[in-house]
């Protein structure tokens, strides 16, 4: 069970709620999950590329705080927590 | 474009004859005729001092003047402040204190302090911040330059 | 030489290996290089903030003598309106081309049009004059309120807000809108206002430069078997080859990029300019092509900092506790998407334990310059609002500013007000090593109109990819390749880091920048991740060559196990140490490229004196200390110098830097002389204090630094001239007039 915090302005998908618990090893495997509890998240969250759907360029996605690496394949632990949050720009 | 000028000059001790337009400034026959490029280019309207030479001993902007007036002047850049010896002890200071970063102000601070020291030998602090204003460091802070331009005075101490 | 925390090397302050070079005139930069058949390139410039192009007439410029080459928009490949990442930031790509040269509408002064390839730069400069654009002007925005006003004219009709929440398909100037929101809010300000007090204030900041002092550059050779060399200057290497290859739709195999010496970036040498313009140039032409822009240019045709407007709410009751805040950042674009609000958002107020919280940011976009990273990108106007209000609630609960952070300040665990839990961080210790700093143990005189100011900041650092090519010498020295351009002594840094493995001087390692086909791909030197990232690479470097010669020797010594400890390699009752080795081994090759991860975020904590001239409005920087966190300082000076270099451009920014626009969006004070930075007679000498708390994502405890140091100066300098003059200061910069209205003198 992923404890996944949900961005503000998601909430209306989720009856206003901030955190959810959803399971899933992978970050896909946990969208996918969301997607059938919460219908429209993925809309929000990913984009497709190349006829492939991944997580939107303008999100980086936190796994236990640590920005992810392995795109849709990035693992997540039993008790891991999640966070969206806006990229930061890379700088300098 | 009008004819090229003939230009009779001493740069770092040597003689060296060169053409140029009358529109070119020093700076630009430095960098693109001579092959000097220790004098950079940093805004071409003499408000940084990266250009900065010696022109009969005074520290000079060289985009601010023309090539064409270097006409039997000594002038001295920053390829000629080492000597076979070794560093000058300014070169040696800015090394030792970090006082560079990019590097790109270097040449401008080391000539425009050597003008200093030149006429200063002891200055203060504020004395060395006066006259180092106009040569523009974005990366340092100016606390090492200042650091290593005191050091390198003439009693070699850190004059605070 | 000395070095601090039992290591032999890390802590040690050696003369860096570029240094001589440097300080000799003989360092190559961008600018530098010169071929005898290289043409020189000069860019037609939009004069309009908001333009469309009705006709481009090239003719007459094309048959004025000299002229080889004329290129426009309609040169550049089409291309789709992709995203693709460079460097961390996620690029449209339609929105990159068109920025470096415009298709059919200008969105800025100043923005290319068409560049001319001429046999000298005088000749180039007289043609651009002859070439003949008609346009249509359209009325510009300028400010975030003239941006969002629901009657705005709208800069890209494709352009929809990007969110979380709801799309739509209304074109809009807000590109962007995201919400951070934790907690009870109503309750948090509720126990404020019953029991505490509540601040709100609205603080704007300018457009702003980075002020780098080399002007972008670079030379272009284009081989009629496809291979283009690019020299330039850059902050990253491998990121201009990535971008040349998609806008110009060149095989980036076949595109190799030579980073000569750099004069400067903070962020601004990342995204390309000029590069492509000469590369196309050169490919059309079949001759070398230099372009360097002029400082106007730098100006106005580069990337600034966004001007920003935030409004900041906090709450606190009595005991000094914070119970809620809230924020808006509206931060301007410029002429394309992608300012770095969100990172203001995610940092402003990370130092500190807030339970109850909102933050909106808004990304606008207006017709100025495309704005770009600028050190710390986003952190400094958030944090300055932030740090503002902070500020004004202990002068209003009457709590010492450094007890309020120690009170409120975030530890190991504590949860960020934006969700993720801190890892191992160090902001209490610089809090309380401010503290006890004599600094802030001295009086000021408050009837001479001093007064002094305290603000925190933080920045997250980056890791990311970097590869090192590292070969043992037989007489005990090392080649180091590596791919981080070098803005502020990080060869040295990296250099100081295998050598520390391997138990060798640091004056044995020879570091060596090099080109996009001799090293593998490594990030940009940004985002304060180079000594970190880099540096890891080439510990993991030293460490395999160690390995291979700990194989080697054992062979030589015909034994089963070899050690190495402390700079030598023993087996039993034998042992040598790494020189003796290597005269035996050599050569070894270590080649190591990793994705690194592990990067610590770093905190300042910065204290400033100033004093303020009633009757000109000059505010002097009396006394500056400024404490941050440096995870292990490999190079101490470079690690001051960093924090004295931020901090300058801190005080530039608070007191006199800006852009001056016009009506009609144009820039009005495009040189040093108008545009302000500080001298040195400007500033004091800059204390700095670093403090260690070992990042444990590095061996050595490496934390980026670069960044932090201009994130608490505005706020830090604001606070001290708002308590010399008891009047809250919310407006930069804080020139001579500004102060002067803030006094009712004006």
């Amino acid at each position: 069970m992923a404890i996944v915090s949900i961005p503000s302005l998601m909430r209306d998908l989720t009856n206003e709620k901030s955190q959810v618990e959803i399971t899933g090893t992978t970050i896909r495997e946990l969208l996918d999950n969301m997607e059938s509890e919460f219908p429209g998240v993925k809309e929000r969250l990913c984009h497709q590329d190349d006829g492939i759907e991944r997580i939107s360029p303008y999100i980086g996605v936190y796994i236990d705080g640590v920005l992810i690496e392995r795109g849709m394949r990035s693992p997540i632990g039993p008790n891991s927590e999640v966070h969206f949050l806006p990229a930061m720009g890379g700088g300098c | 474009m009008s004819r090229k000028v003939h230009v009779q000059t001493q740069i770092n001790g040597d003689s060296i004859e060169f053409l140029c337009e009358p529109r070119q400034s020093m700076l630009e026959v430095l960098r693109d005729d001579l092959d000097l490029t220790g004098a950079k280019e940093g805004c071409n309207n003499g408000n940084c001092g990266a250009c900065t030479i010696m022109v009969e001993g005074r520290p000079v902007n060289s985009c601010c003047m023309l090539g064409v007036e270097a006409e039997g002047s000594n002038i001295e850049t920053i390829e000629g402040v080492a000597s076979p010896e070794g560093l000058h002890p300014l070169q040696q200071k800015f090394l030792e204190h970090a006082a560079l970063q990019c590097g790109i102000c270097t040449p401008g601070f080391i000539m425009n302090a050597k003008a200093l020291l030149e006429s200063n030998p002891n200055p203060t602090e504020k004395e060395v911040r006066f006259w180092l204003a106009g040569n523009l460091c974005r990366c340092t802070g100016y606390d090492k330059i200042v650091r290593a331009v005191l050091d390198a005075a003439d009693n070699g101490e850190d004059d605070l | 030489m000395k070095s601090g925390n039992g290591y032999k090397v890390i802590g040690s302050r050696p003369i860096r290996h570029d240094g001589v070079d440097k300080v000799t005139g003989r360092a190559k930069y961008g600018a530098d290089l010169n071929f005898p058949d290289m043409l020189y390139g000069k860019v037609l410039r939009s004069p309009h903030a908001h333009a469309k192009i009705i006709s481009l007439d090239v003719s007459q410029a094309l048959e004025y003598p000299g002229v080889k080459d004329i290129i426009t928009g309609s040169d550049l490949p089409i291309v789709e309106e992709r995203i693709a990442e460079f460097g961390e930031i996620p690029e449209n790509m339609r929105f990159l081309s068109d920025n470096v040269l415009a298709s059919e509408k200008v969105f800025y002064k100043g923005q290319p049009i068409a560049v001319v390839a001429a046999t000298d730069i005088h000749t180039a400069e007289e043609a651009v004059d002859l070439i003949e654009v008609e346009y249509e002007i359209l009325a510009s925005v300028t400010t975030v309120e003239e941006a969002i006003a629901p009657d705005a004219v709208v800069l890209h009709q494709s352009l929809t807000t990007n969110t979380l929440g709801e799309k739509t398909d209304i074109p809009t100037n807000i590109a962007s809108h995201f919400r951070h929101e934790n907690g009870d809010l109503s309750l948090g300000f509720s126990q404020a206002e019953t029991n505490g007090v509540v601040v709100e204030r609205t603080f704007t900041t300018q457009t702003v430069h980075q002020g780098y002092i080399e002007p972008h550059t670079a030379t272009a050779k284009y081989n009629p078997d496809g291979e283009l060399t690019i020299w330039t200057s850059t902050q990253g290497a491998f990121a201009v080859r990535d971008q040349v290859a998609e806008i110009l739709r060149h095989s980036a195999s076949k595109i190799k990029v030579v980073p000569l010496e750099i004069g400067g970036g903070f962020g601004g040498k990342i995204r390309v300019y000029v590069i492509p313009l000469a590369a196309l140039l050169s490919i059309r032409t079949g001759l070398p092509v230099k372009i360097t822009m002029s400082r106007e240019e730098v100006f106005e045709g580069t990337g600034p900092a966004p001007a920003t407007l935030i409004r900041v709410k906090i709450g606190a009751t009595k005991d000094g506790r914070i119970t809620a805040a809230e924020a808006d950042l509206f931060y301007e674009a410029g002429a394309y998407p992608g300012s770095a609000v969100g990172a203001g958002a995610n940092c402003m107020f990370t130092a500190y334990k807030i339970p109850n919280l909102r933050i909106d940011g808004f990304d606008v976009v207006v017709n100025k310059p495309r704005s770009s990273a600028y050190r710390a990108p986003g952190a400094p106007n958030g944090s300055f609002a932030a740090e503002c209000v902070i500020d004004e609630i202990c002068q209003k609960l009457e709590i010492d500013p450094l007890e309020f952070r120690l009170f409120n300040g975030a530890k190991e665990g504590d949860r960020r007000p934006t969700g993720p839990i801190h890892g191992k961080i160090g902001y209490i210790e610089t809090v309380s090593a401010a503290q006890t700093h004599e600094h802030y143990q001295s009086e000021i005189d408050i009837l001479k109109r001093q007064g002094r100011g305290i603000a925190s900041g933080y920045w997250g650092n980056g890791a990311g990819r970097s590869s090192v090519n590292l070969t043992v010498n037989g007489d005990g020295t090392i080649m180091l390749l590596e791919g981080s351009t070098d803005i502020g002594g990080s060869r040295a840094s990296i250099a100081m880091q295998a050598a520390e493995v391997l138990g060798i001087a640091s004056e044995d390692v020879r570091p060596a920048v090099v080109d996009t086909n001799t090293i593998g791909e490594t990030g940009v030197t940004g985002g304060s991740r180079t000594t970190h990232a880099t540096g890891l690479v080439a510990i993991r470097a030293a460490e395999d060559v160690i390995a291979q010669m700990k194989g080697q020797m054992a062979d030589h010594w015909e034994v089963n196990q070899v050690e190495f400890a402390d700079g030598a390699f023993s087996s039993s009752n034998k042992s040598c140490d790494f020189k003796e080795a290597a005269k035996i081994c050599a050569p070894v090759v270590g080649s190591v490229t990793e994705s690194t991860g592990g990067a610590g975020g770093g905190f300042g904590t910065h204290i400033v004196d100033v004093e303020v001239d009633e009757e000109t409005g000059k505010v002097e920087i009396l006394r500056y200390t400024a404490v941050q966190d440096v995870g292990t300082a490999i190079h101490p000076s470079y690690v001051e110098g960093q924090m004295q270099g931020g901090v300058v451009q801190g005080i530039g920014w608070a007191l006199s830097e800006e852009y001056v626009f016009g009506e009609n969006g144009d820039m009005k004070n495009s040189s040093f002389l108008d545009y302000r930075m500080p001298t040195c007679y400007d500033t004091p000498m800059i204390d700095t204090v670093l403090v260690e708390v070992p990042n444990p994502g590095h061996p050595f405890g490496v934390r980026g630094v670069g960044e932090v140091p201009l994130v608490p100066p505005l706020a830090a300098i604001a606070n001290a001239v708002s308590r010399a003059i008891g009047v809250r200061m919310t407006d930069l910069p804080m020139n001579p007039g500004v102060v002067l209205k803030a006094l009712d003198k004006i």
